[in-house]
């Protein structure tokens, strides 16, 4: 109850803040209405000390329900320790929650055994800059689902794992500045010609999507008469044949011929069609994403502090670190950018 | 002496004998039934006619227990003998099928996890693993009705198994090439085994043992017309000797008494000879058949949950449970080891029970390593969660002070258990099928000797009157 009754007051707070300024308009209420309510029907929300949700917190918050029609923009770099920073330099590791089935993202080198890929690149950056060494890192491989809760209960400091910036998640989680652009795409064999694109031609088709995906939520909202839910989804008796537990399962049916079609983010999809040269990126993105280094909510020190590290990446023209990463793990299934994403800030 | 020969080929020339009084009454005049049934009034008010009315129902009681103990034991004796040949090594078998395969599973993640290149001898028993299911999915469908639920098991199993090999190729073949892909394929392989096939092999498994328990129980059910056939015999033939007392004085008949002492051997026969049977199958089915029934489960559990420790590192995270807030694998890992767990304390319980020293020494060795190997899995994990991934993985597949090699003295105790339950079950359920044998036999010689003997000692007090 306790952790609770700070909540009640920072919502009191906030719609006071809402109906004091006459000029807000009625989606900004809204917006933070539902914000409101968020945690008090959250049981996972005691995890949120009250350190954590003081006035400070409840500001930032505020201020990015206020600007969620541009998500990707976030707080200024910065190199001030705040209890998440300290927390990290204390503990002498980065905990970070990173993919290990993504094909140049975040992947096993069954070779080493090691972790590689763009996304591991730049979880050893954040490192270096914080600890002083990249090798003070403790991965932690998460599922697409757990990526919120894994930062809501402490278990990893930050989230590198192609996970797109969006205002529904910034409802639960901090992000940094966008540090790759990607889109949903549809991914289909190549000799299928029957499918062109994220369009109607995926009618009566199987479409395979990862659990909880933003490739599923497209589907949900637009399906053109595709089959893309299981039987029994979300039960005991999933059959894990359509919604998949992981984006790359979606390539093994694919292989199987137990669906006709993928859609996921087009940079994993490149990692898919990087491992299986039968198949390619059909019509083009739908959509535009961002994807963003996640931190927990509020932790506003640590989002400057990644801000300020990308700051250093994207540095530096063609020879930027993250140039040079992308060139070593991307450019072969993305080809053609030259550039990372320009940095957006609210202020 | 004009009876004994009258009756003495009944039981073996039956067929030949009766079709003559039957022909002869029935279509020349009916007349001849009420004929002969006056002849027999007629001889029942005769002392001699009585007389042979008592011999002729004497030597048929006896003739009828011997004949109802030889068919009814010879019963107990094919279903003793059908759980020592058929029912029980099909059971086995079932389990032999069911362990492979979930054997092949567990050696499948444990050379994946290796790396590309998988080490030869953990390749080597998968290979081994898949030709013998397959093998004994062969034998076993040669021994099933296709349209019986097992038929239809081993159909679902011989389907299936090459789609799984398939995919742990497939698995092989992109881990090798580096690609996570393999990661992916080796979770489909698995989610088909404990999907689909573990359970059809766990449904042949209950179908066969079930089959067994039913001829267990026929063996051992008692032969209750034979014993009751045989003390009806024996009271009448009491019965007879104490009226010829009571008319003549004499003390004994010998043709009486000695068909008396033939029946009731084989009364005392049957009844101690289906004890003992009894006895030795129950035995076979306490000492043996449950154990081993408990052991095998117990086994296959050790290999779901070696097979889900090594998919817990292989997919690290990317399946969970269906309320999404678990490692499914971890999950499962958990829930299979304390099955074992459970399982191991009914096994040495049963192995106390029934004063089975011997048996429990392997099962207290596979609790030990259970231990050891539970201890182990909560270091690796915690070294596995702590980021450090290569000394997590040496500690699950190392050659030693690993969850493997406890994994691997869990399965060595286990296998000894079961060979030790097999030795007791096999040699009480042959002693219980022994203990029946030449019964039937005996219960024929028996049955004609003591109805021969009551027709001679009528004979002699019939000799009397004339």
């Amino acid at each position: 109850m306790t952790a609770r009754n700070p909540g009640t007051g920072r919502g009191r707070l906030r719609r006071l803040r809402g109906w004091g300024g006459v000029t807000a308009m009625a989606a900004a209420c809204a917006v933070t209405a539902s914000l409101t309510l968020l945690p008090l029907s959250h049981p996972g929300d005691d995890v949120f000390g009250p350190q954590v949700t003081g006035p400070g917190a409840a500001h930032a918050q505020q201020a990015r329900a206020d600007a969620c029609t541009d998500p990707e923009a976030s707080l200024r770099p910065g190199e001030v320790d705040g209890d998440a920073v300290r927390k990290i330099k204390e503990r002498g590791k980065l905990i970070a929650g990173v993919d290990q089935n993504s094909f140049q993202w975040g992947f096993r080198n069954p070779e080493s055994g090691d972790l590689e890929g763009f996304d591991i690149d730049l979880v050893r950056a954040i490192a270096k800059d914080i600890l002083g060494d990249g090798g003070k890192v403790i991965f932690r491989a998460i599922p697409t689902n757990q990526r919120i809760a894994a930062l809501e209960n402490d278990k990893v400091d930050v989230v590198v794992r192609t996970m797109t910036i969006n205002c529904a998640r910034l409802e639960q989680v901090s992000f940094s500045t966008a540090y790759f652009q990607a889109g949903q795409q549809v991914l289909a064999a190549k000799e299928d010609h029957s499918i062109t694109g994220f369009n109607s031609t995926l009618d009566g088709k199987r479409v395979c999507t990862a659990e909880g995906s933003t490739a599923y939520e497209a589907l949900e909202k637009e399906s053109f008469g595709s089959v893309f839910k299981d039987e029994h989804d979300g039960t005991a008796a999933d059959e894990d044949r359509l919604t998949v537990p992981n984006q790359l399962d979606c390539l093994v049916r694919l292989q199987l011929g137990e669906v006709d079609a993928v859609v996921t983010d087009n940079a994993l999809a490149a990692g898919q069609a990087a491992q299986d040269p039968a198949v390619e990126l059909k019509g083009d993105p739908f959509t535009t994403e961002y994807y963003g280094v996640a931190t927990k909510k509020g932790a506003d020190d640590l989002v400057a502090r990644v801000n300020k590290v990308l700051v250093d990446y994207r540095a530096g023209g063609a020879d930027s670190l993250w140039m040079k990463s992308y060139r070593e793990w991307l450019e072969d299934g993305l080809p053609g950018i030259e550039a990372p994403p320009a940095p957006k800030y609210r202020d | 002496m004009t009876h004994p020969p009258s009756v003495r080929p009944a039981p073996q020339r039956g067929p030949e004998q009766p079709p003559a009084p039957a022909a002869a009454p029935v279509p020349p005049q009916p007349s001849a039934r009420a004929a002969a049934l006056g002849r027999l009034r007629g001889a029942a008010t005769t002392e001699p006619g009585r007389l042979q009315i008592i011999g002729a129902v004497l030597a048929l009681l006896v003739l009828a227990f011997g004949a109802v103990t030889a068919f009814e034991i010879s019963g107990r004796a094919a279903s003793a003998d059908d759980v020592v040949e058929r029912s029980q090594p099909l059971s086995a078998d079932a389990a032999g099928i069911y362990r492979s395969l979930a054997d092949a599973d567990a050696a499948a993640a444990s050379g994946f996890l290796a790396g590309p290149q998988e080490p030869r001898a953990v390749h080597e028993q998968y290979v081994k693993d898949i030709e013998e299911a397959s093998r004994l999915l062969v034998k076993a469908a040669a021994n099933t009705d296709a349209a019986t639920t097992s038929g239809r098991e081993i159909t679902t199993l011989n389907e299936g198994l090459p789609r799984y090999a398939g995919l742990i190729e497939r698995a092989r073949a992109a881990n090798r090439q580096g690609l996570p892909l393999g990661g992916a394929y080796l979770r489909y392989a698995n989610q088909q085994m404990s999907g689909e096939l573990l359970p059809a092999a766990e449904r042949l498994y209950k179908a066969e043992t079930g089959r067994l328990d039913g001829d267990h129980r026929s063996a051992r059910a008692w032969p209750w017309f034979s014993l009751g056939a045989g003390v009806v015999a024996l009271a009448v033939l009491v019965w007879a000797q104490r009226r010829d007392h009571r008319r003549t004085n004499r003390v004994f008949n010998h043709g009486l008494v000695a068909a008396t002492a033939a029946a009731a051997v084989l009364l005392l026969w049957l009844a101690v000879g289906h004890t003992v049977a009894r006895a030795d199958l129950a035995e076979a089915d306490s000492h043996g058949q449950r154990s081993m029934d408990v052991l095998n489960r117990a086994r296959i559990d050790s290999l779901k949950a070696r097979a889900d420790e090594n998919l817990t590192v292989i997919a690290r995270g990317a399946v969970l449970t269906a309320d999404g807030k678990n490692d499914k694998y971890e999950t499962d890992y958990t829930a299979g080891m304390k099955a074992l767990g459970e399982e191991l304390a009914a096994a040495a319980e049963l192995a106390d029970d029934t004063g089975d020293a011997e048996g429990g020494k392997p099962v207290a060795a596979a609790s030990e390593a259970v231990k050891e190997w539970q201890e182990r899995h909560r270091t690796a994990r915690k070294t596995d969660d702590s980021g450090d991934y290569e000394s997590a993985l040496e500690q699950i597949i190392g050659q030693e002070n690993s969850t493997g090699e406890s994994f691997k003295k869990v399965d060595d105790a286990l296998r000894d258990a079961l060979a030790h339950e097999q030795d007791d079950f096999t040699r009480a359920a042959r002693d219980g099928r022994g203990a029946l044998g030449g019964l039937p036999v005996g219960a024929a010689v028996l049955a004609v000797l003591g109805a021969v003997a009551a027709v001679v000692g009528i004979n002699r007090r019939l000799s009397e009157f004339r």
